[in-house]
């Protein structure tokens, strides 16, 4: 008998989990602002499932409902996408270590 | 266009690169590095998703349109925000990742052919109950974290909502989200999708409006986490490694945020989720409240004790970030510096409204962050400290929480304050903080008072240095 291909996918993200608490245990605790917003940034990945709606219409009916959904959720993503990586740049950038000899 | 197969091993691609950037904050050195590697791995991610539909048509314009649309309008708020507004903001985006969910998830049952998951009516049961799962958590995460974020913004009151009857209705809705995804699995019906939807939201706004202002740095953890398991969940009905791995690290690193923050208050989650804390014990105390004698001082008192000090330690609470006096602040360190006084900070893990949230404030007034130090690394300093400066805390300094087993905070870790030879504490008056209860450190023989707005406290104390 097959292995049913969700079972695959059922062990990428229970190990994503435990890969997941490893890493994030070794995260400082002073950068968690910035682990806050990365993540954000991350989970809009989801823009994927939006583009996939996007453009699933063919070229009568480019603004059908669902692809209209898609379109909203694009932006919406993007909206993360950009400003997530954007403001953890920013704050990263402010962390500084002492000047020595001073 | 490219084969699935191909696609896929890049969306893995991207999935190790989500890690490394995770990975990458485990030292500030290393963080702007592993930022990086998040916006590769993004962009890798949006590139294959395009060169796989291979449809470069109208449609294709239209969609970099809106992606335009959206990418200025982040860029905008990232570069404009002040970092005192961070919470706002984190709690601002997830609701934005739980709307798209939510979006996706509807386009995704409207159309799923687009997404090879059958045809309207006849969706698969996997996909179908993988989509639901995604879409109720999306709508939870979007309505809880719009009142999280109007608690923040200040829009609605920081106060915790009760009302009688609470916890058996959310229980009730809760059921009730169960049954009708069972039932929207067996009949695919729409209507059933739509009352999925409208319940899904309704309990995300129940389940946050009784938690108070203070726990808001477990309402964002937990929030940040449902984010992920919404991503998750839609990346099970798309079938996407780079959405199912992120799912993941985003739902276990918000899990592990909410244990550090409930840890570092003593409390339980399920006490925090259930809400309405400080409310009760507020009034008991205003009512036995017994005129104590406290001693204030003004900067000129704070300065001279500075000033003979050998070494400060500073601990800095909400309330810096509320009278924005981390600059004010930092000037103050310099001119004890200069007098070659040892300054350091010490943060507790809850100070503030979201993990770390301290740790931002001073690093953007330029405090390197090797002299700011978490609890359990500086506890044992105060001992040897000649003055400790609260500005802004209150609770974490609160020794009743290690003398008095009846008090609500009995048992959370505070900072030693009361062990430094003096402290000066900032505050506008002597009301009790977040918890409701009366701080002791207050009325120590070697507590000073300074009864002022820690900005301009702070600048007075400066110029008296």
């Amino acid at each position: 008998m097959e292995i049913d291909p969700f079972i695959f996918r059922l062990s990428i993200f229970i190990l994503s989990i435990f890969i997941g608490y490893y890493v994030v245990w070794s995260v400082t605790p002073s950068l968690h602002t910035p682990l806050m917003s990365v993540t954000n940034a991350i989970s809009s990945v989801i823009i994927v499932g939006a583009i996939i709606a996007g453009l699933a219409g063919n070229s009568e009916t480019i603004f059908n409902t669902s692809s209209i959904f898609g379109f909203l959720a694009i932006s919406l993503a993007a909206i993360n996408i950009f400003g997530g990586f954007l403001v953890t740049q920013r704050m990263l950038a402010m962390y500084k270590k002492k000047k020595k000899g001073k | 266009m490219i084969s699935a197969n191909l696609s896929a091993i890049f969306y893995l691609i991207s999935g190790v690169l989500f890690i490394l950037a995770l990975r990458g904050l485990s030292s500030p050195e290393t963080s702007r590095q592993g930022n990086f590697f998040g916006i590769l791995g993004m962009a890798i991610a949006v590139s294959v998703t395009f060169l796989s539909i291979g449809n470069f048509s109208t449609g294709f314009v239209v969609v970099l349109i809106f992606l335009l649309i959206g990418g200025l309008i982040g860029a905008f708020i990232a570069y404009k925000i002040p970092m005192t507004a961070m919470p706002e903001l984190v709690a601002g985006f997830h609701s934005l990742v739980g709307l798209a969910a939510v979006f996706v998830a509807i386009a995704a049952f409207l159309n799923p052919d687009a997404f090879n998951l059958g045809s309207p009516g006849k969706i698969k049961l996997g996909s179908l109950i993988e989509m639901s799962i995604g879409a109720a958590v999306g709508a939870i995460t979007f309505s809880g974290s719009i009142i999280a974020f109007l608690k923040l913004q200040g829009i609605m009151s920081g106060s915790p909502i009760t009302f009688k009857g609470q916890h058996p209705l959310n229980a009730l809705i809760l059921i009730s989200i169960i049954v009708i995804t069972y039932l929207l699995c067996s009949t695919q019906s729409s209507n059933l999708f739509w009352i999925l939807l409208a319940i899904s939201f309704l309990i995300g706004f129940l389940l946050i409006i009784p938690i108070g202002g203070a726990d808001m740095p477990v309402v964002i953890s937990m929030l940040n986490s449902y984010s992920g398991w919404a991503a998750a969940g839609i990346g099970f009905t798309l079938e996407n490694t780079a959405l199912i791995i992120t799912g993941a690290l985003v739902g276990s690193s918000g899990a592990i945020l909410s244990y550090i923050m409930c840890k570092g208050m003593n409390r339980s989650f399920f006490n925090v989720i259930l809400g309405g804390f400080g409310a009760t014990e507020q009034s008991a105390s205003a009512q036995n409240k017994e005129q104590r004698p406290v001693k204030s001082g003004n900067a000129d008192d704070a300065a001279f004790l500075m000033k003979n000090a050998s070494s400060v330690i500073i601990v800095p609470g909400y309330g810096m970030a509320v009278a924005q006096a981390q600059h004010a602040l930092r000037e103050m360190v310099d001119t004890l510096k200069k007098n070659d006084i040892k300054v350091s900070y010490a943060i507790h893990p809850v100070a503030g409204r979201m993990p770390g949230h301290m740790n931002v404030l001073l690093a953007e007034a330029n405090v390197p962050y090797d002299e700011v130090f978490e609890l359990e690394e500086i506890n044992n300093d105060f001992a040897n400290a000649d003055v400790a400066f609260v500005i802004g805390a209150n609770d974490v300094t609160n020794p009743v929480a290690k003398t008095d087993p009846q008090s609500p905070i009995y048992g959370m870790p505070v900072l030693d304050v009361e062990k430094c030879k003096s402290v000066l504490f900032v505050k506008r008056s002597l009301s009790p903080g977040y918890a409701g209860i009366d701080n002791d450190l207050f009325y120590k023989e070697n507590t000073l008072m300074l009864f002022a707005d820690a900005k301009k406290m702070t600048e007075d104390i400066t110029k008296n240095l």
